[in-house]
C-alpha cells in the first residue's frame, strides 16, 4: 500500500470539497473570514481523524448490519468533544462557528470516509486517509474563506489593509457571496482538469 | 403576533437554504424536476415537524432534567435516524400511495443537515413546543420554496448554452447565488 498517496490524494486530485462536492453547508454558511475557515477546517480535520482510527481500531467487532449507527455515535462523540472544548477555550471563534459545529455530524465528508476507507483499512492508512482528507478540505474552506474576507472585508486575517471608511464589496460577506465564490473556484477547478487531460 | 413572526422569518428572511445553508446537498441533488423537488419538500416538512416534536420532549424531559445537555448532539443525530426508518415503515404500512411518493426521498433526509439544524436551532432559540412546531413547518416550506424555485431556474438553464467548463456544480451554484441575492430583498420585512 502506498502510504503517501493515500496522504496526498485528497488535497487535489480528489480534494473532498472542490471535487467530490461533499461537505457544502459548512463551506458555505463559515466561511465569511480565512480564520474561520481555517477553524472549522481544524475542528473537521480532527474529527475525520480521530473516528477513522478509531473505526479502523474496531472494524472487526462492529457488526456490519449496525454498522452506520456506530458509525455516527463514534462521530458524533468527537464532535461533543470539539464542540465543549472549543466552547472553554476558543470562545469567539465556537459563536462565529455556532451552529455548524454540533452540524460537523452530519457532513458527508466523514461519514463517507469511514464507509469508504476506515472499514476497510489499517490504522495508520486510515490516519493518513483522514489527515489527507481534512487538510484537503481545511485547505479549500481556507481559500473560499480568504476570497471572502479580502473582497468583502477588505481585510486578511482581520488585518485591515484598505482605509476605514472605503468601500468594499460588501455582497461577498453576505449569503450570495458565498454561492458565487464557491461557483467560481469550482469553474477554475474544471477548467484546470480539462487542461490537465 | 410572535407566531407570524416567526413564520416570515424562517420562510422569507432567514431561509434556511438560502441564507443559513442548512440541507445544500439535497437542494443542489434534487433540485433537477420541480415534481421531484415538491416530492422532496413534502418529506422534509413531515420529518423535520416530527423530528421537532421529538427533539424538543427529549430535550427538556429527558435531557434537561438530567442535567446531561450536553448529550444533545449524540442523542439527536440518533432519534432523528430512528425517526425516519419509524416513519418509513409506518408509512409503508398505513398508506401506501404517501409511501410511493415520499418513500425515495426518505433514507436521503438521515443525512440532511437542515432537519438537525432546526432541532438544534429551535432548544437554542428557547422556544417552547407550539413555537418550535410552526418554526419546523415553515423552515420545511422555506426549504421547498428555494428547492422549487431553482429547479424552475434549472430546467430552464437546460434550454441555454452554457460554457463546458461551467456545466454541473459552478452554473449551480451561481445560479443558487442569484436567488440568495433576490431572498436578501425581504431583510427587514419583520423587526
Amino acid at each position: 500500500m502506498n502510504y503517501v498517496k493515500e496522504f496526498t490524494k485528497g488535497f487535489i486530485k480528489e480534494n473532498p470539497l472542490l471535487v467530490l462536492a461533499l461537505g457544502m453547508c459548512p463551506s458555505l454558511a463559515v466561511t465569511t473570514s480565512a480564520i474561520n475557515g481555517l477553524g472549522m477546517g481544524a475542528a473537521t480535520t480532527f474529527v475525520l481523524v480521530m473516528s477513522n482510527v478509531l473505526i479502523a481500531l474496531l472494524k472487526n467487532f462492529i457488526p456490519n448490519k449496525v454498522r452506520i449507527p456506530a458509525f455516527i455515535v463514534i462521530i458524533a462523540t468527537f464532535v461533543t468533544i470539539v464542540d465543549l472544548t472549543m466552547n472553554a477555550f476558543l470562545p469567539d471563534l465556537y459563536k462565529a462557528l455556532g451552529i455548524f459545529i454540533p452540524l460537523i455530524v452530519v457532513n458527508c465528508i466523514i461519514l463517507g470516509r469511514a464507509e469508504a476507507f476506515a472499514q476497510k483499512n489499517n490504522v495508520l492508512a486510515s490516519l493518513l486517509d483522514g489527515l489527507g482528507m481534512g487538510l484537503g478540505f481545511t485547505l479549500a474552506i481556507f481559500v473560499v474563506g480568504s476570497i471572502r474576507e479580502i473582497l468583502g472585508n477588505g481585510s486578511f486575517f482581520d488585518i485591515k489593509f484598505v482605509s476605514e471608511n472605503a468601500s468594499t464589496v460588501l455582497l461577498f460577506i453576505m449569503p450570495p457571496g458565498a454561492f458565487i465564490t464557491l461557483g467560481y473556484i469550482m469553474l477554475l477547478m474544471n477548467k484546470l482538469k480539462s487542461k490537465l487531460n | 403576533m410572535d407566531i407570524v413572526n416567526i413564520i416570515i422569518l424562517a420562510l422569507l428572511v432567514n431561509n434556511v437554504v438560502l441564507a443559513q445553508f442548512l440541507g445544500i446537498c439535497p437542494f443542489l441533488g434534487v433540485s433537477q424536476r420541480i415534481s421531484t423537488s415538491i416530492g422532496m419538500g413534502a418529506a422534509v416538512v413531515f420529518v423535520m415537524t416530527i423530528a421537532n416534536l421529538v427533539t424538543y420532549l427529549l430535550f427538556n424531559f429527558v435531557l434537561a432534567s438530567l442535567q446531561i445537555q450536553f448529550m444533545q448532539t449524540i442523542t439527536f443525530i440518533l432519534v432523528i435516524a430512528s425517526l425516519v426508518q419509524i416513519v418509513e415503515i409506518i408509512l409503508k404500512k398505513v398508506s401506501p400511495p404517501l409511501y410511493q411518493a415520499l418513500g425515495i426521498y426518505l433514507p436521503l433526509i438521515t443525512t440532511n443537515c437542515a432537519v438537525l439544524g432546526t432541532a438544534i436551532l429551535a432548544i437554542t432559540k428557547n422556544y417552547n413546543l407550539v413555537h418550535s412546531l410552526v418554526y419546523a413547518v415553515s423552515t420545511g416550506l422555506g426549504f421547498t420554496l428555494a428547492l422549487i424555485l431553482m429547479a424552475g431556474l434549472r430546467e430552464q438553464l437546460e434550454l441555454t448554452g452554457v460554457p463546458k467548463s461551467m456545466k454541473g456544480f459552478p452554473i449551480t451554484l451561481i445560479t443558487a447565488g442569484m436567488l440568495s441575492l433576490a431572498f436578501m430583498g425581504f431583510a427587514g420585512l419583520v423587526k
